[in-house]
């Protein structure tokens, strides 16, 4: 019964989808100053729809956390004897489950949007409402066609077939609906891009509705990608953080066009310049979202996160990108001409700079794309090859350095425009500081390249950064300025992070019997014991390591390699040991015939420090949406006390009666 | 007046790859990877019984009719788990040869008498040569090997009971 009130849910939504694109679109055919009646169905549409869709994947949560078994989605994803929190997670562990939770944060968005902005033009909103209606009834009609999450069995099954082992994480229970919030976040961006667009009501005010939603999704897609790498570097046991797979990229790409769109329309509200490099990124950052999830579910690149392959959901998923980017794109290239030019400003000016710096995240956004794409091309003509660090490594540095630099010194400039002889101390201290730091680590021993710039940009950032504070009284530097300075200087933390990682990592693949002894960097590491263990849907063989810093008390580390039986398949657990100038990393790996067991060993300093980074980016956002939306609140109630003053003065002032004596 | 025709320059691309996708998506897509053994003869190998019940493995065994290769070890859980499976395909008159991975006698000799012994022989693979020359990378998996010692069919992970049938008709599609 429960399931097929979720089924009944998604179709009224569906239904709903339908009705708040035709009352949006009919908000456009109004006659000037009159209401059409058939507008007015937009926005509760929109956010009755919000709830159904809500709904539905509340009853797909019910149906896993119960395990009924007469739910092929469940049967086939799930297990009675799983903990509790992995039922719930692997409601999106999953083809279907995870579509439902796409549209439902995509209808939540929508929803949101129609009950909390009232400051756009009617007409603004009604063709907003309406393409984000239409959006949303695409993937209603994909998931209702052609991946119903709640079909059931014809005889309930005895047992489910469990969760991929890898996806039986913590990690897994909130890295997904972080980026999904994130990619989903940005169709209001689009929505409003082709709003603003169709109506040509691309002016700050518009650009001041949208940057909190890009602010919103960009923070989310922030935090998303940082607990995704994480999650690869420790759960996947390779040491490595990042792996350039394509479903790792299509994480990436729309986070680049949303941190494009977040610089630029912060400039369109401010400066009200950038019209249209602010409605095509708009366009772009969910369109990078919407290939990402053609990308991953159509298996047309096969990945480590190779999900049920499907050519025939591929081509309805492809369809849908094809009305939705292909038609936004078009209309982009028949109305973007006839948006009004905006503000001019000279090349050496802070909108310069942001402008150089979209171009260059545009830039590195291509150069990704091409990699995840390119195996595509290739096995057209019948080669199969892979793309791997060598490509994306170089090809993205060569348009990152150029933009680190330029992101060191923009902050500082004017807007408008600026003279280069006014910031002769930022920029010599920037300059002195990127070639001080890579004189004093080359000095000290042979490092690869990348890293090597990567520690110098990093310190000259990380100065930077800080600033635009500089002469500035810091109780009143606002919200967003701090948030800027935070984000900034998050960055320029993880790319420390990056770097050390690439420069100064020590690798040591050892067989080590019981009781023997490995030495790394200052550690020493001994193997206690190799012990099996059972846990409770899995067995292991657990070595005991005991490690000891440069002679201190040892800690105690337990790799485990875990072999699970439903589904059957071994995963290897590493166990860290987090310093605060590094982690110690270790994996066990097979017995050798004499006893000896494989162990490796990473020291890897600083490589916290990305991820640290990562957050302190997402928090920089953070203290941007808090800013702007005190400004704004602030603003709205200044303005309405004025109003009333005004109506208050009014009513003074008209001749009022004169009560008789 | 600005020219127009950069603004098309988005779409373009776009056009290009939903091409590219929409071609790819109707070639015929490998569900799986096969292993590169598959239609390649059996390397010679020749192992030493496993225990002293049952005679070693070699390639000269893989003769007279299609036979199944089972790669195993005492030491792994998954193979308990597909133990009545391999019983079953014994009582339809499958002849099972094993090869024993990193293993000793007594565990080998042991494991049989607790879950069954489907086999007519097992070889010892001590260091897993013979298992990593026949293109298996775990345990358990398991091969069809045709009359001419021919690999056609690779199983990889435990034989679960829906995987019975499909091995039969391997072994039907081997003669």
């Amino acid at each position: 019964m429960i399931p097929e009130i979720g089924l009944a849910a998604l179709w009224l939504a569906a239904a709903l989808a339908v009705l708040q694109m035709v009352s949006g679109a009919a908000s456009l055919r109004a006659a000037p100053g009159e209401v059409n009646p058939l507008a007015i169905y937009a926005r509760p549409a929109a956010i009755v729809q919000a709830f159904l869709a809500v709904l539905a994947f509340a009853t797909l949560l019910y149906s896993f956390a119960v395990t009924d078994l007469s739910l092929k989605l469940v049967a086939s994803n799930s297990h009675s004897m799983k903990p509790l929190i992995y039922k719930l997670t692997g409601t999106w562990g999953n083809h279907e489950g995870s579509m439902l939770l796409w549209v439902g944060v995509l209808a939540a968005s929508g929803g949101l949007l129609s009950a909390f902005e009232k400051r756009l033009p009617d007409r603004t909103m009604g063709a907003t409402l309406a393409v984000q209606g239409f959006v949303a009834l695409g993937f209603y009609a994909f998931l209702l066609l052609a991946s119903n999450p709640f079909e059931r069995l014809p005889v309930a099954a005895a047992e489910g077939s469990g969760l991929n082992p890898l996806l039986q994480d913590i990690g897994l229970a909130i890295h997904p609906p972080t980026l999904y919030a994130g990619y989903v976040g940005l169709s209001v961006a689009f929505s409003l891009a082709m709003g603003a667009l169709l109506t040509r009501e691309v002016n700050p005010a518009f650009a001041r509705v949208m940057r909190p939603w890009v602010l919103g999704a960009w923070v989310l897609l922030t935090l998303g990608i940082t607990a995704g790498s994480y999650w690869a570097y420790y759960e996947l046991g390779w040491g490595g953080w990042w792996f350039w797979d394509p479903v790792e990229n299509a994480s990436l790409m729309p986070w680049l066009a949303a941190t494009a769109l977040m610089h630029s329309v912060s400039v369109l509200a401010a400066r009200d310049a950038l019209r249209t490099w602010t409605i095509m990124l708009g366009v772009l950052a969910f369109s990078m979202s919407m290939l990402g999830t053609f990308l991953v579910r159509s298996g047309v690149l096969t990945s480590v996160h190779a999900f049920a392959v499907d050519p025939e959901r591929g081509a309805f998923i492809l369809g849908l990108l094809g009305i939705y980017i292909g038609g936004a794109f078009t209309i982009f290239a028949l109305r973007a001409g006839a948006v009004a030019e905006g503000k001019r400003f000279a090349a050496l000016s802070r909108e310069g700079a942001l402008v150089f710096n979209n171009v260059m995240l545009s830039a590195i956004l291509a150069i990704v794309l091409l990699g995840t794409l390119y195996p595509l091309l290739t096995e057209a003509f019948d080669v199969r090859v892979s793309v791997g660090p060598p490509y994306f490594n170089p090809a993205s540095a060569i348009f990152a350095i150029p933009m680190l630099l330029v992101m060191a010194v923009g902050p500082l400039l004017r807007w408008k425009s600026d003279k280069p002889a006014r910031l002769q101390f930022e920029l010599a201290l920037i300059a002195a500081l990127v070639i001080g730091v890579i004189a004093l680590v080359s000095f000290f021993g042979q490092y690869p390249l990348l890293p090597l710039l990567g520690l110098g940009l990093a310190a000259a950032l990380a100065v930077a950064a800080v600033l635009p504070l500089k002469g500035r009284k810091l109780t009143r530097v606002p919200v967003a300025t701090w948030g800027m300075v935070i984000a900034h200087f998050g960055i320029a933390v993880s790319l420390f992070g990056m770097a050390c990682e690439g420069a100064f990592s020590e690798e040591r693949l050892a067989a080590v019997a019981v009781g023997g002894t490995e030495q790394i960097d200052d550690f020493k590491v001994t193997l206690d014991s190799v012990m099996p263990i059972a846990g409770p849907n899995w067995t292991a063989m657990q070595a005991q390591l005991s490690v000891s810093d440069n002679g201190a008390a040892p800690v105690i580390l337990d790799p485990q390699a875990r072999t699970f039986w439903s589904p059957p398949q071994s995963t290897s657990e590493s166990a860290l040991l987090t310093k605060w100038d590094g982690q110690l990393y270790a994996v066990i790996g097979n017995q050798a015939e004499d006893g000896r067991w494989q162990i490796r060993l990473w020291w890897k300093p600083f490589v916290t420090f990305i991820w640290y980074g990562g957050i302190l980016v997402a928090l920089g956002g953070v203290l941007a949406i808090a800013g702007r939306v005190r400004v704004d609140v602030k603003r709205r109630v200044a303005s309405a006390k004025g109003a009333r003053r005004r109506a208050d003065v009014e009513a003074l002032g008209a001749p009022a009666p004169v009560p008789a004596e | 007046m600005r020219s127009r025709l950069f603004l098309w320059v988005p779409l373009l691309p776009f056009a290009f790859f939903a091409g590219l996708a929409a071609f790819m998506l109707t070639q015929p897509k490998d569900e799986f990877v096969e292993s590169t053994m598959i239609g390649q003869p059996l390397p010679a190998f020749a192992l030493d019984p496993a225990f002293d019940g049952l005679p070693g493995a070699s390639k000269a065994d893989f003769t007279g009719k299609p036979k199944l290769l089972n790669v195993w070890a005492s030491w792994c859980l998954p193979c308990i788990a597909e133990a009545p499976q391999l019983e079953a395909l014994n009582r339809q008159g499958v002849e099972i040869i094993g090869i024993a991975i990193r293993d000793r006698p007594e565990d080998v000799a042991n494991f049989l008498s607790k879950y069954g012994n489907p086999y007519t022989r097992i070889g010892s693979d001590k260091i897993s040569e013979v298992q990593l020359a026949i293109g298996s990378s775990g345990v358990p998996e398991t091969f069809v090997i045709d009359a001419r010692g021919v690999i056609r069919y690779q199983k990889i992970g435990d034989i679960r009971p829906e995987d019975v049938p499909v091995l039969l008709a391997e072994l039907e599609k081997a003669k």
